[in-house]
């Protein structure tokens, strides 16, 4: 009998052509293991079930494919709230671009700096939750990212941050391919909220850590670039202590192809953690939340929100799960994620998943995939909305829920500016 | 104000006339009522003059002070004064009912050249008509219609209309879900609105809202066609003797 014939890996060359960046010892360790993990599970390919829908080629490939920069010719996210800025153009910290790294209630440092020194509390983080999160599912651009990210903010919440972070990602180059991994640290009753814009690069490669500590707050609204031409994969681990809150919203606009995985580990009784996400795309656009919830503690909540606008052939996919670990009672879990397709040539893939092991356990979760309703469009037509605009209404209707997520209100109306731009630019 | 002629309608999606010829001319300041047995037509007729989708018109007209309705979106036939208060107002969960009726007003006067209503001018009308119809400004905040009851949705239809004040008011089934209250409530709103210069027609199946809205002109509707007019009498003698014997006599 014929040995059975094996394909070469088509991402060995890949994996055996990463060199890891220098640094001092710990960073170094962490890197090290990260490449082993990495080859240890390889690159995604089609076969696996956490990739069907998601095509990872452009992801694996060696370079990034070029993609042309984009001007919006609008105001920059958040332009209007007091924020601390820090600045990355194509994936590279731009100090005079950056407000001073400093201010009441937060420490701030850059990964490159920190990884030089070996005194440093982000060395009991750096990769931790990344390597957390490669089981049950694994998650080999996060592995990647750890082995290979040179940039990136380590962020310390002491108190009640004065402002919000805003991690700026400038893009000037149609090849970059940027590595950013930013660690957050939301010590004991602290409190800090980060905001994150821009399109980052022609390929980016993102890892946050956030590690909230008990009774610690930690918010998160992102406005991923409008590049009609980048590609992105993101992963954010959280792990959430005692009566701790964790809050996320995603809002993305454009780009060929998105790939956001959130892995929130609930780890003390009585926390909440929150993510959702608001995408609006069309043509030659596809977007993938994948999320992964474990609730591992008594009396907590956990909701996600998605939400998708899909026109012209875009693509969106969900994969979302709830696991609840024996002894996490008193669970109270919620999943929806739903699509609005304004034409037949568009598609949402859904996976939604719960897995329980408790008994003392409330967990809801819905799926849907619709088109605008005929019926409230004839009705705001009949009241003399013209139609373009009564549809308009209605998408932001639609997405409405996810926007609830966002807490602070000046934050929801930037998001809702947003989008009210997009809207109106793809008016037919 | 209103003038249909031979109008004739049936289902864009099957062969199905709905209506066969109706004629019915509703002049400035006159309150019509149509009556009729159910499946007689008298909602199609409402969707047909609104603008809906799914029907398709195969002969006759209908203009509004000359305008032809059937040429024009919905939107269009809106802001040229047109205005129809459902029979189940629909609810749109994330759409907050200020905001409904403000970008309604605005789109309305826009589209007829007028200068947008500011937000504090709004504010207060709509305060105002609100208050006359019992509307509180939690309703007001609420998503359009959504958690409404029977009763709210219609106060909330009549809300509308005051604020929109169209030339040419069609109330299809205002009375359907109301207690005697309500009804009284929404009849005082409608009849608020009634002057010279204003049309109404009022689509019931019972007499009782014409206890409140008295009309000038009632017709019976049935299979399709306006087959009685006569003044408020015939209302009370719908209610006396049923459609039965006004059918066979004029079969």
């Amino acid at each position: 009998m014929a040995a059975p014939q094996t394909k070469a890996d088509p991402n060995a060359a890949r994996l055996a052509a990463i060199r890891l960046p220098e640094g001092g010892v710990w960073a170094s360790e962490a890197r090290s293991a990260a490449l082993g993990r990495l080859t240890a599970m390889g690159l995604p390919r089609r076969r696996d079930e956490y990739w069907r829908w998601t095509d990872a080629a452009a992801l694996n490939a060696a370079e990034a494919a070029p993609a042309a920069t984009f001007d919006p010719r609008e105001r920059p996210p958040f332009d209007s709230v007091d924020r601390l800025k820090v600045v990355f153009v194509d994936g590279v910290f731009d100090p005079a671009a950056s407000d001073d790294l400093s201010g009441a209630g937060i420490e701030i440092g850059r990964l490159a700096e920190a990884g030089e020194r070996d005194i440093h509390w982000a060395r009991h983080l750096y990769g931790r939750l990344e390597a957390a999160g490669q089981t049950p599912v694994a998650r080999p651009f996060a592995a990647l990212n750890t082995a290979t990210a040179t940039d990136g903010v380590l962020i310390r919440a002491t108190g009640t941050a004065a402002r919000p972070v805003a991690l700026i990602y400038l893009r000037r180059s149609e090849t970059s391919d940027a590595v950013l991994h930013h660690v957050v640290r939301v010590e004991p009753g602290a409190s800090v909220t980060v905001l994150e814009s821009g399109p980052a690069a022609a390929r980016l490669n993102k890892v946050m850590e956030v590690d909230v500590a008990e009774g610690g707050a930690f918010h998160h609204v992102r406005v991923q670039g409008r590049d009609h031409e980048r590609r992105a994969v993101t992963h954010l681990f959280a792990r959430v202590g005692k009566a701790a809150t964790f809050k996320s919203f995603t809002l993305t606009k454009n780009g060929r192809l998105t790939r956001n995985e959130a892995v929130i580990d609930i780890a003390g009784d009585g926390a909440v953690a929150h993510i959702a996400g608001a995408c609006v795309g069309d043509g030659d656009f596809h977007h993938d939340d994948t999320v992964f919830v474990t609730h591992g503690a008594v009396g907590c909540e956990s909701r996600q929100v998605f939400k998708k606008v899909l026109r012209a052939g875009a693509t969106g996919v969900f994969q979302g799960k709830i696991l609840v670990k024996p002894g996490a009672q008193q669970t109270d879990g919620y999943q929806l994620s739903q699509s609005l397709l304004l034409d037949e040539a568009s598609q949402f893939l859904a996976k939604p998943e719960l897995e329980i092991y408790a008994d003392d356990v409330k967990c809801s979760h819905g799926s849907t995939s619709g088109a605008i309703d005929e019926t409230a469009l004839f009705y705001l037509r009949s009241r003399g909305v013209p139609a373009a605009e009564a549809t308009d209404l209605l998408v932001l209707a639609f997405l409405a829920e996810a926007l609830d997520e966002v807490e602070d209100e000046a934050l929801r109306d930037e998001i809702r500016g947003r989008l009210d731009g997009w809207l109106a630019r793809h008016r037919k | 104000m209103l003038e249909i002629k031979n109008l004739h309608v049936k289902l864009e999606e099957e062969d199905k006339a709905i209506l066969k010829g109706v004629d019915l001319t509703v002049g400035a300041g006159s309150v019509h009522a149509i009556m009729g047995p159910n499946g007689s037509g008298k909602s199609t007729l409402s969707y047909v003059l609104a603008g809906r989708e799914g029907y398709e018109v195969t002969e006759g007209s209908a203009t509004l002070e000359g305008t032809d309705l059937l040429a024009l979106e919905p939107e269009e036939r809106a802001a040229a004064g047109l205005f129809l208060a459902f029979q189940y107002p629909v609810e749109i969960p994330g759409v907050g009912n200020m905001t409904f009726l403000r970008t309604a007003v605005n789109s309305q006067r826009k589209a007829r050249g007028e200068a947008e209503m500011s937000a504090a001018e709004f504010l207060k009308v709509v305060r105002e008509k609100a208050k006359a119809l019992n509307i509180d400004a939690e309703m007001l905040k609420r998503p359009v219609n959504v958690g409404f009851s029977g009763g709210e949705k219609k106060r909330n239809e009549i809300l509308q209309m005051a604020m929109l004040e169209p030339r040419m008011c069609i109330l299809d089934e205002t009375d359907s879900g109301l207690d005697v209250d309500a009804m009284r409530l929404v009849a005082d709103g409608v009849n608020a609105l009634r002057d010279a210069g204003r049309a109404f027609l009022v689509i019931t199946h019972y007499q009782r809202l014409l206890d409140h809205i008295r009309p000038d002109v009632v017709h019976i509707m049935a299979d399709g066609r306006i087959v009685k007019t006569g003044g408020p009498e015939l209302a009370l003698l719908v209610e006396e003797q049923g459609y039965a014997d006004i059918l066979a006599e004029v079969a």
